[in-house]
Parts: C-alpha cells; sequence; structure tokens
C-alpha cells in the first residue's frame, strides 16, 4: 500500500489501561486531541454515537473504530491508535473483547477515504495485526506500520 | 445491482464496508453500485437497492425494507463478505 499510517497517526498509545469502552474510546480522543486533531467535544459524540447506536463500531473481533460525524470540532483529519493493556467489552455480538481502538475523526464525506484503505490493509493481514498487537512502545508501532507501507 | 452499505455516521465503517464489498464483487465478477450512507439516509436508499450491508447492531435500525438485509460480523474478513454475498445473489 501506497499510504504509510505511521505518518498518518497524530498519536500512538500502547499497553494503555482502560476500565470500560468508555475510558477506551476517551483515550482514543485523547490521542487526536494531543495531535491537534479534534478539541474534546469530538470524543464526547464518538461516545454518543455508541450510545445512540449501540456498539457497531467494534468493525472486527478486538477492534473498535471510533468515530463521529464532521463536525466543529474537527478541526482536521486524524487517526490515532490505542492498543489495550486488558481488552475492553464494547457488549459486540461477536466481536468482543476490544484490544485496539481506533479514532478516526474526518472533516468530511471523501477526504480520508485512502487513510482508511490503508487501515483496513493493515488490520486485514493477520501476520500484521499479530505484530501490531505485540508491539509495546510507539516507535515499534510506528516501525511495524512502515514497513507495511513499503511492500 | 445496487448495493449499499450503512453505519451510524456514514464515513467510518460503511466506508470500509462499501471497500471490502467492492473487492469482493470485482473478484467475484459481478458489477453492482456500493453507496455508503448513514443510517438517516440508509433508510431511503434501502427502498431501491438490491442489498443492504450493515452490522448485527444497526439492522433493526434500518427497519422494513425491499431490499436484502445482510448483517456482516467482521468488516475485514473477506471471506465472510465473499459468502454472504455470494448466497443472497444467487
Amino acid at each position: 500500500m501506497a499510504l504509510n499510517l505511521a505518518e498518518e497517526l497524530s498519536s500512538i498509545t500502547t499497553r494503555a489501561t482502560a476500565a470500560d469502552w468508555r475510558a477506551a474510546v476517551r483515550l482514543a480522543g485523547d490521542g487526536l486531541v494531543a495531535g491537534g486533531v479534534t478539541t474534546d467535544a469530538y470524543t464526547d459524540e464518538m461516545i454518543a454515537a455508541v450510545e445512540a447506536h449501540g456498539p457497531y463500531i467494534v468493525i472486527a473481533p478486538g477492534i473498535a473504530l471510533a468515530h463521529a460525524r464532521p463536525a466543529e470540532s474537527v478541526l482536521k483529519g486524524g487517526l490515532s491508535w490505542v492498543s489495550l493493556e486488558t481488552p475492553v467489552e464494547f457488549g459486540h455480538s461477536s466481536n468482543d473483547p476490544v484490544s485496539l481502538v481506533i479514532g478516526l475523526a474526518a472533516i468530511d464525506h471523501t477526504a480520508h477515504i485512502e487513510v482508511l484503505k490503508a487501515v483496513a490493509g493493515v488490520l486485514s493481514d493477520k501476520e500484521a495485526r499479530a505484530k501490531l498487537e505485540a508491539a509495546t512502545s510507539d516507535d515499534e508501532v510506528r516501525a511495524i506500520l512502515s514497513s507495511l507501507a513499503v511492500k | 445491482m445496487k448495493i449499499v452499505a450503512v453505519c451510524g455516521m456514514g464515513i467510518g465503517t460503511s466506508v470500509l464496508l462499501k471497500m471490502n464489498a467492492e473487492k469482493v464483487l470485482t473478484a467475484l465478477g459481478i458489477d453492482a453500485d456500493v453507496e455508503a450512507a448513514d443510517i438517516g439516509v440508509a433508510r431511503g436508499a434501502a427502498q431501491t437497492a438490491d442489498i443492504v450491508l450493515t452490522s448485527d447492531e444497526l439492522a433493526p435500525e434500518i427497519g422494513a425494507v425491499p431490499a436484502r438485509v445482510i448483517i456482516i460480523d467482521n468488516f475485514f474478513d473477506l471471506d465472510e463478505i465473499t459468502n454472504k454475498l455470494t448466497e443472497a445473489i444467487q
């Protein structure tokens, strides 16, 4: 894949601790805020989306794609990465528990498509995903993602 | 054939689902127009679609539509999408 996700991620947190799914989404939101991608309001909007529509953001076993609508709380498009030390339950029928939360912020409906393609490419690759899950530092995650982009 | 991929916001999960559905349809040699939609738009779009792809959580929110509603559990599992689409189309 052409796009290097390591360059797209505004923040990477590994071995994070979250008491429940809200705390896990909040960590992903904090990562977006730290990267200047969103304001704190977006984090609340991501949590509200799950409260309104259920845990559908758990798109594959162990993976949640936390996001809300393009809104004033989104300053620019971006992604954050949070891997959890202990997986948390989102209440999903088949994909719980979640060990990786990706926070996604988009400014419109199309600008982030290439980034999503890269996310799908990386996480559909079982071998890559296992390596990423075992990574214990920000640098390690970036190195793995960069090596995948070269392929 | 018209297929609608549905999620709550229309920017994340439905877009991923659309991408993977397109990959699968190309591999199967099926000519289809796949559209990503949020749940609000989807109720309307689903009226004219042949197939709706969504998650278990959102399926009840789509309500009664003429389209066949297919629930995908793992959005990254091309085998699951292939099997469920093939079954629905045949």
